[in-house]
């Protein structure tokens, strides 16, 4: 992989990171990536492996109120970092 | 211990970011009245900072109670503090946490193993009687073997992971530390259950297998390049200690269990980088202000996550891109059924799965930090119990010179019992 592959990669992400640090972690991805593309060579899918070996379920909550309205909104928009009213504040995005 | 004292024997471990003040037991009666109790740096405990090791959420107070937490609570707990942890738990040896470094009570020089180091520091140097950490590959298993304490990952889906601040979500699971298995038992036993707001919580049925003593070893598995002598030397008296409890040991090979551990870094990093997506500088936490919104985002996320978390981002981002998807994580998820499938099957054979806990003893700091993948391959016998789902504990095995090791026991979904009864029995406690 190459400075520019993760460059682009971190943009996608939205992280802004150096030139040097893309060059390092260029070739640290190279190793992990040696490693990890192991799981190539396991040949799964002759086995048809359609369902998990593990149980699964959904939980879903019945319909109705959850809660009052309004009870946890002081605490949640405490925590942002930008606020108006009862509103998190934001740029403009067009 | 009072909170000064823990401060001042803290200064040279580091376990804590934070000692909390009073007493949060809601009973003097319950089954964890009177034991005072740590918990990793990503729990969410209503009113107090959570910070998850990053710098990103350095100034974020908990709107809420963990399942967890509230049940700690009501079983008479006394939450003491909050412990140091690799950031976002994406870590074996605390030295990711943007607050510094965890040492091994142990040994100064060395690390506490992690990422949940500074629970099992806690644990270790008797500053508290318990600890929760968080467990994705190996989180709470190995710091506990480096430390010599014990620790339980239990079956995913056991405990809620309501409040828990989410790295891998298909493999993260909550468990305790402890000084003994019983200590570890009693914590299991309160946190665990279903939960409404975790909607992969549920009630593993018990089989009707009787517990019949039988142990499997996967041989070529703990043979891995890489293993130490001393970890090998330990693991072979162990497993005299278990034939002479009347216990019976069989050879056993899982063709795919090798594959575990590249399984797990192309699957957890994928799902961290989604679950990250959500530190964007709006909702919660850092902000940090560029040109525009989206310059924001880059600014925010660049500063905030420390380089292990960008690193792992990243190759998150790159293994789940179009045209690496199939060849990566659509493989990494195939691999992942078969091994789970290998491991369930043995245990209609055999009641657990014995293996080393770490392939060596607790390392000097700074010894594997500027080489990942070297650090990754800590998790060599861990990863199995995240993939599959299944339940393992570590329990102390001796020592390496001064160095604590563990051995690991695991067992099928829902079994901890088992874990439990040959746990007390290698460690002669009374059942």
């Amino acid at each position: 992989m190459d400075k520019d592959k993760v460059l682009s990669l971190a943009k996608l992400a939205r992280i802004e990171i150096s030139d040097s640090e893309a060059e390092n972690l260029s070739h640290e991805f190279d190793t992990i990536l040696g490693y990890v593309g192991e799981v190539k060579s396991i040949k799964a899918n002759s086995l048809k492996l359609t369902a998990d070996s593990f149980p699964l379920k959904n939980v879903m909550r019945g319909d109705g109120e959850g809660h009052e309205s309004g009870i946890y909104t002081e605490k949640l928009l405490s925590e942002a970092p930008a606020r108006e009213g009862n509103y998190i504040k934001v740029k403009k995005i067009l | 211990m009072t909170k000064e004292e823990i401060i001042t024997k803290d200064k040279d471990i580091h376990a804590f970011l934070e000692v909390f003040d009073g007493s949060t037991a809601l009973t003097t009666s319950g089954p964890l009245s009177g034991k005072t109790i740590a918990i990793k740096d990503n729990i969410l405990f209503e009113g107090h900072k959570v910070s998850a090791g990053s710098k990103i959420l350095e100034n974020f107070t908990a709107p809420y109670d963990a399942t967890v937490i509230k049940k700690l609570k009501e079983a008479g707990a006394v939450i003491i503090g909050r412990t140091n942890c690799d950031e976002f738990a994406m870590g074996s040896s605390t030295e990711n946490s943007a607050y510094g470094v965890t040492k091994n009570p142990h040994d100064l020089e060395r690390v506490a193993g992690g990422s949940s180091g500074g629970s099992a520091a806690a644990v270790a140097s008797g500053m508290a009687d318990l600890a929760l950490g968080s467990d994705t590959g190996g989180s709470i298993r190995q710091p506990a073997a480096l430390c010599g304490v014990v620790g339980l990952k239990p079956t995913y889906g056991r405990v809620s992971r309501y409040g828990l601040i989410a790295m891998a979500s298909s493999f993260d699971q909550i468990g305790p530390f402890g000084k003994s298995v019983s200590d570890v038992e009693a914590v299991y036993n309160v946190i665990k259950g279903e939960d409404p707001m975790d909607s992969t919580t549920q009630e593993f049925p018990i089989s009707n297998f009787q517990f019949s003593k039988k142990i499997g070893i996967p041989k070529n598995f703990v043979e891995s390049e890489g293993v130490s002598e001393e970890v090998k030397k330990n693991f072979a008296e162990a497993i005299e200690k278990f034939k002479s409890l009347g216990y019976e040991i069989k050879e056993i090979d899982l063709p795919n269990i090798q594959y575990s551990l590249p399984v797990y870094y192309i699957i957890m990093p994928a799902e961290a980088s989604s679950n990250l997506a959500r530190f964007d500088g709006v909702k919660y936490g850092l902000h940090k202000d560029g040109e525009n919104i989206i310059d924001d985002y880059f600014q925010t996320r660049g500063e905030g996550f420390g380089l292990e978390v960008r690193r792992r981002i990243i190759l998150g981002t790159y293994v789940l891109s179009s045209g690496y998807y199939d060849e990566y994580y659509g493989k990494a998820v195939e691999a992942r059924r078969l091994i789970t499938r290998e491991l369930r099957n043995l245990f209609t054979e055999v009641d657990l799965m014995l293996t080393p806990t770490t392939p060596s003893p607790a390392w000097k700091i700074g010894e594997k930090s500027k080489n990942p993948l070297e650090m990754y391959l800590e998790d060599i016998f861990t990863v199995h119990a995240n993939i599959s789902g299944c339940p393992a504990i570590s329990l102390p095995s001796g020592f390496a010179g001064k160095l604590p090791l563990g051995i690991e026991l695991t067992a099928d979904l829902g079994r901890e019992d088992n874990l439990f009864t040959a746990g007390k029995e290698f460690l002669n406690e009374p059942y």
